[in-house]
């Protein structure tokens, strides 16, 4: 076994963490940063850190991922940060020459106590950072939240830094998106643009984390959102903000800074979801839902009522990410399956209202945890008290699957031993059904693979 | 510059490529980064500025000493909960990302490297202090799993609010009777994970090695083989020719290992250090302590491997493990053969650049030499003047703060574990031109004009890149797909791209066909669209 030594009896921990189901603040930073054309993110703070977040990401997508660091030593640590951010810009420009620099701060600097833009001001001052670039600081405590905060706060300073309002509407939507994939962002401005509206989607990492070979590198790829994006959306009609963890404080700032105002939703993966993205985006761009739309529409719902006998009571363990949890599960009970367990790292207290409101009564023995100790090894521990159909998660969940034998589908982040989750989105009707591929498949593989030859089917 | 081709003993010079790559420096940094970036001359080994702090901003390769310590060195043990006092991501980052294999004996046997563990630390923590957490999180780990050991890894936050990690280990290690103890390997101690290594030998050594002297003698040659970290199998390929030789592994730092056999590994006859980088210290004080002589040895090629067997049975001379290797030795050897005749005419003249690690990038070289492979280009990650230059420059090591900053225990002679016979055997091998304690670094055998650069960066990368155009690079993770992005294949050397095992003969081989694969794949040559080359289409819309 795998994971030999847990059992069903648990024990309650107040201080011990085991497998956890979340990360810290500054790969969600770095991971925001990347959605921003130009963009180099900086870790300010000991190299490690630095080196951590980039491989994690670059495992997740298997593609370049760019950051650099403030080098902290001991010296750094007991005079402060400021010489190494102040000479680290400096070097930053003259050899990567970014636009955009993104600083975040990590659990040491933060310990210490160095502020960014007291830095950043003197940094300017002193003329370390030239004419027309720009650094954006964004402070990323880990012993705060988890990685999904520090997306949010990163978020967060770029829409305080960049917007502006002109005094002049113009036609166009704020999309502010959780974490999400590459695909998801290209599959968010698809449908935008299906719906006949124009929107700035903010970070939007596509065409950045999914590049084609081409055999030049780009340090700075094509996509990512401009800069005169990001400035004109202080004078967007609306804001749709997409996932309540992610994307409230920004919008929240946006709407305080440039008075646009904003209306919060789920991000839009599964049924439910998506219609209420696609109801959003009817009534503040003011248009009808296009026939192609709900045609997609038709086509999930189409492909549930097919194969509604094979999802129908299965029980789901669930962990990963709030902003993917509360839609992932309102969809699977859509689709008749219990969600029965579902964890996630992250603090918060609104997760499980949330939840409770996904799951909407169809659940009564759903047991939902989350925060601190609200990791895998607690997942894992319910499930040797009583099994469940299937288990979804990041990659970390296939050693629970193989030890419990149980269907495994791979969400969230990190997921590093399978490709597709950075090409084919899993938002939007579209989103859905690929969803749905992977659970059925996952599913009936395991049927195929074990029920008596006798009850072997062909058609199913 | 143009491709160079079919160069033998020497290889042009350079220097306009250094030049091109310094001009891009603020005047500072390229007086720095001089020094780091040096033409090798293996008649006239030059001075290597190696082990010194990366510049800030500068997009590099390495790590923290954090990442050193419990990633590399304590790792690869199966026996041990290893407790990271934190905030989440440290020890999340480190969980399994490492691909040391292990084999517990039985299914019953513990196995912690599948689990994650760390204290967690929220702010409140930060502000009261993290210490009762810390026990707290100890006696769960305890109460939970009844572990053989405990131990507690610091990161940078801790050592800044003062938590005395070690007081809480030796509290809990009295009230629960196991072995505990803790690592202040804070991120930021040194300049990379080197100094993470070196502070784990210490304590690995102080607490752990020469707990348990009542095993007596578990076969005739008794050894440790050190530095051997078990990616990708490479050490259970090394174990099957102990095996088959009749030599007993006691204790393997840290692959494929327990904390339970370094408390006796001190019964060792003698040590065998791998990546000298990582464990040089562990053997220098067992050295002192017990009189166990090493001896450096490198799985990493088939000759070498063949090297180091020799070696090892020589030290011991006797007459029937002689037989035995020589005869293990034949056999894998034609094995080795019949492949490399095959893959070599279809990669030969090739060219690869090395930037990984402490060893890794002199110890593949072997195998790329065996292969007609030539190396342009190669440097360290985190090694040391030493691991270029070879030891005998130690003495002549500048001490710098950074360095200052780690411990350097004081060593005694123990009364009764220390084994005089063992160093009476070393003498007359010595004297029989037998090398002891001897690494000779990279450089030496490099060739003249190779460029050597310590701690490269993003921005050297691109530029040898550019101007050298090498038909393989190796490094790791965060290097990979930037490369290939060029159009070359890289190949990891720290996961092996989750292939290998490659020590040992065995390894040698899958390493040959890895090459085949990787230097003659048709994919490369595909890059650009076939349309991409023909003269676009020009004219009206008008259908004819
Ligand atoms: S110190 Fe903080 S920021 Fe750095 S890896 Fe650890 S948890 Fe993450
Ligand atoms: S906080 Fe320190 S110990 Fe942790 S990853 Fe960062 S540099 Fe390493």
């Amino acid at each position: 076994m795998l994971l030999r030594h847990t059992t069903a009896t648990e024990y309650k921990r107040e201080a011990l963490t085991i497998n956890p189901a979340k990360t810290c603040q500054p790969v969600g930073a770095m991971y925001c940063a990347l959605g921003v054309h130009g963009c180099l993110p900086h870790s300010h703070g000991s190299q490690g850190c630095c080196s951590y977040h980039r491989s994690a990401l670059t495992r997740h997508y298997k593609e370049p991922v760019m950051a650099a660091t403030s080098s902290f030593t001991e010296g750094s640590s007991v005079f402060g940060g400021q010489a190494n951010l102040l000479t680290g810009l400096e070097n930053i420009f003259t050899i990567y020459d970014p636009e955009i620099v993104a600083v975040h701060s990590t659990c040491l600097s933060e310990t210490i106590g160095d502020d960014l833009p007291q830095i950043i001001g003197k940094a300017r001052s002193e003329g370390k950072i030239p004419l027309g670039k720009h650094v954006i600081p964004a402070s990323t405590p880990s012993y705060v939240g988890s990685h999904v905060t520090g997306y949010a706060n990163m978020l967060k300073a770029f829409v305080s830094y960049f917007p502006e309002t002109t005094g002049t509407k113009i036609d166009q939507l704020n999309i502010l998106s959780g974490w999400v994939e590459p695909a998801d962002m290209r599959e968010l401005k698809r449908i935008v643009s299906m719906m006949g509206l124009n929107a700035v989607v903010l970070p939007d990492t596509s065409d950045v984390l999914d590049t084609p070979m081409t055999g030049k590198y780009k340090m700075y790829p094509d996509g990512g959102t401009t800069i005169p994006d990001m400035v004109s959306m202080g004078d967007s009609w609306h804001t749709i903000a997409l996932g309540e963890f992610c994307t409230r404080d920004a919008a929240t700032e946006l709407e305080n800074k440039c008075k646009v105002k904003f209306s919060m939703r789920e991000l839009p993966i599964g049924l439910s979801a998506t219609d209420r993205f696609i109801k959003a985006l009817r009534r503040y761009g003011k248009v009808s839902v296009p026939k192609e739309v709900e045609d997609e529409r038709g086509r999930l719902v189409d492909v549930i009522t097919d194969m509604h006998q094979y999802l129908y009571g299965k029980r789901v363990a669930l962990f990963g990410d709030p902003d993917h949890l509360v839609p992932l599960t309102q969809f699977l009970a859509d689709c008749g399956m219990k969600p029965v367990y579902v964890v996630s790292g992250t603090p918060g207290k609104i997760f499980t209202p949330l939840m409770e409101k996904a799951l909407n009564g169809r659940v009564p023995e759903a047991k939902i945890m989350n925060g601190e100790r609200a990791d895998m090894f607690q997942l894992h521990q319910w499930i040797k008290q009583e099994g469940v159909d299937l288990l979804i998660g990041n990659t970390y969940g296939k050693y629970i699957a193989r030890d419990e034998n149980i269907p495994f589908v791979r969400y969230g982040f990190p997921i590093l031993d399978r490709i597709g989750h950075s090409y084919f989105p899993s938002v939007g009707y579209l989103g859905g059904i690929r969803l749905l591929e992977k659970i059925l498949g996952v599913l009936m593989d395991k049927i195929d693979a074990t029920c008596p030859e006798s009850k072997f089917e062909l058609v199913m | 510059m143009d491709k160079m081709k079919n160069i033998k003993t020497e290889l042009p010079d350079p220097s306009a490529l250094k030049e091109e790559i310094l001009k891009r420096y603020p005047r500072k940094i390229a007086k720095k980064r001089e020094k780091s970036i040096v033409i090798n001359d293996p008649d006239a080994i030059p001075e290597v500025q190696a082990n010194v702090r990366t510049i800030p901003g500068i997009i590099t390769q390495r790590g923290c000493t954090y990442a050193g310590c419990k990633g590399v060195i304590l790792g690869p043990s199966r026996d041990i909960v290893n407790i990271v006092h934190g905030p989440i991501g440290c020890s999340f980052y480190a969980w399994l990302t490492r691909r040391n294999q292990t084999q517990p004996p039985t299914p019953d046997s513990p196995n912690f490297m599948t689990y994650c563990f760390s204290t967690d630390m929220q702010d409140s923590n930060i502000v009261f202090g993290g210490e009762q957490k810390l026990r707290q999180a100890i006696k769960e780990a305890y109460e939970l799993f009844h572990p053989y050991s405990i131990s507690v890894f610091s990161t940078c936050p801790v050592g800044l609010i003062g938590d005395d990690i070690h007081a809480a280990c030796r509290e809990m290690k009295a009230e629960l009777g196991i072995n505990i103890f803790g690592f202040s390997c804070e991120g930021y101690k040194g300049v990379s994970q080197s100094a993470g290594h070196h502070i784990a030998n210490n304590r690995v050594f102080t607490d752990v090695v020469g707990r348990k002297t009542d095993k007596g003698r578990l076969g005739k040659f008794q050894v440790n083989l050190m530095g051997e970290y078990n990616i990708g199998g490479d050490a259970f390929v090394i174990e099957k020719y102990f095996k088959e030789m009749g030599i007993t592994l006691l204790a393997s730092f840290s692959g494929n290992s327990t904390i339970e056999s370094y408390e006796y590994s001190q019964d060792a006859d003698v040590n065998m250090v791998m990546c000298h980088r990582s464990i040089n210290y562990i053997a220098e004080m067992m050295e002192k302590k017990y009189g166990i002589p090493w001896f450096k040895v490198n799985f990493i090629g088939a000759n070498s491997s063949a090297k180091s067997l020799r070696k090892l049975a020589e030290y011991f001379g006797d007459k029937e493990l002689i037989e035995k290797t020589e005869l293990l030795i034949e056999r894998e050897m034609a094995r080795v053969k019949a492949v490399a005749d095959r893959v070599r005419p279809k990669v030969e003249g090739k060219r690869a650049m090395l930037f990984v690690g402490g060893s890794r990038a002199h110890h593949y070289q072997e195998l790329f030499n065996e292969l007609g492979i030539e190396t342009l280009s190669a440097g360290y990650e985190f090694g040391h003047r030493d691991d270029y230059e070879g030891r005998h420059v130690i003495p002549t090591i500048k001490v710098d703060a950074d360095s200052r900053n780690i411990e350097e225990l004081t060593v005694v002679k123990s009364e009764t574990l220390f084994k005089p016979e063992l160093q009476d055997k070393k003498l007359l091998l010595e004297q029989k031109g037998f090398k002891f304690e001897h690494y000779e670094g990279m450089m030496p055998t490099m060739k003249k004009n190779s460029l050597v650069i310590d701690d490269i960066n993003h921005w050297e990368t691109e530029k040898i890149i550019e101007m050298m155009k090498p038909d393989l690079f190796c490094a790791g993770i965060k290097e990979k797909y930037v490369v290939q992005k060029h159009g070359i294949p890289l190949k990891q050397l720290h996961s092996y791209d989750y292939g290998g095992p490659y020590a040992g003969f065995e390894g040698a081989i899958n390493f040959y066909l890895e090459m085949e694969r990787m230097l003659a794949c048709d994919i490369w040559k595909m890059v650009d669209a076939p349309w991409k080359h023909e003269p676009s289409i020009m004219g009206s819309m008008v259908y004819e």
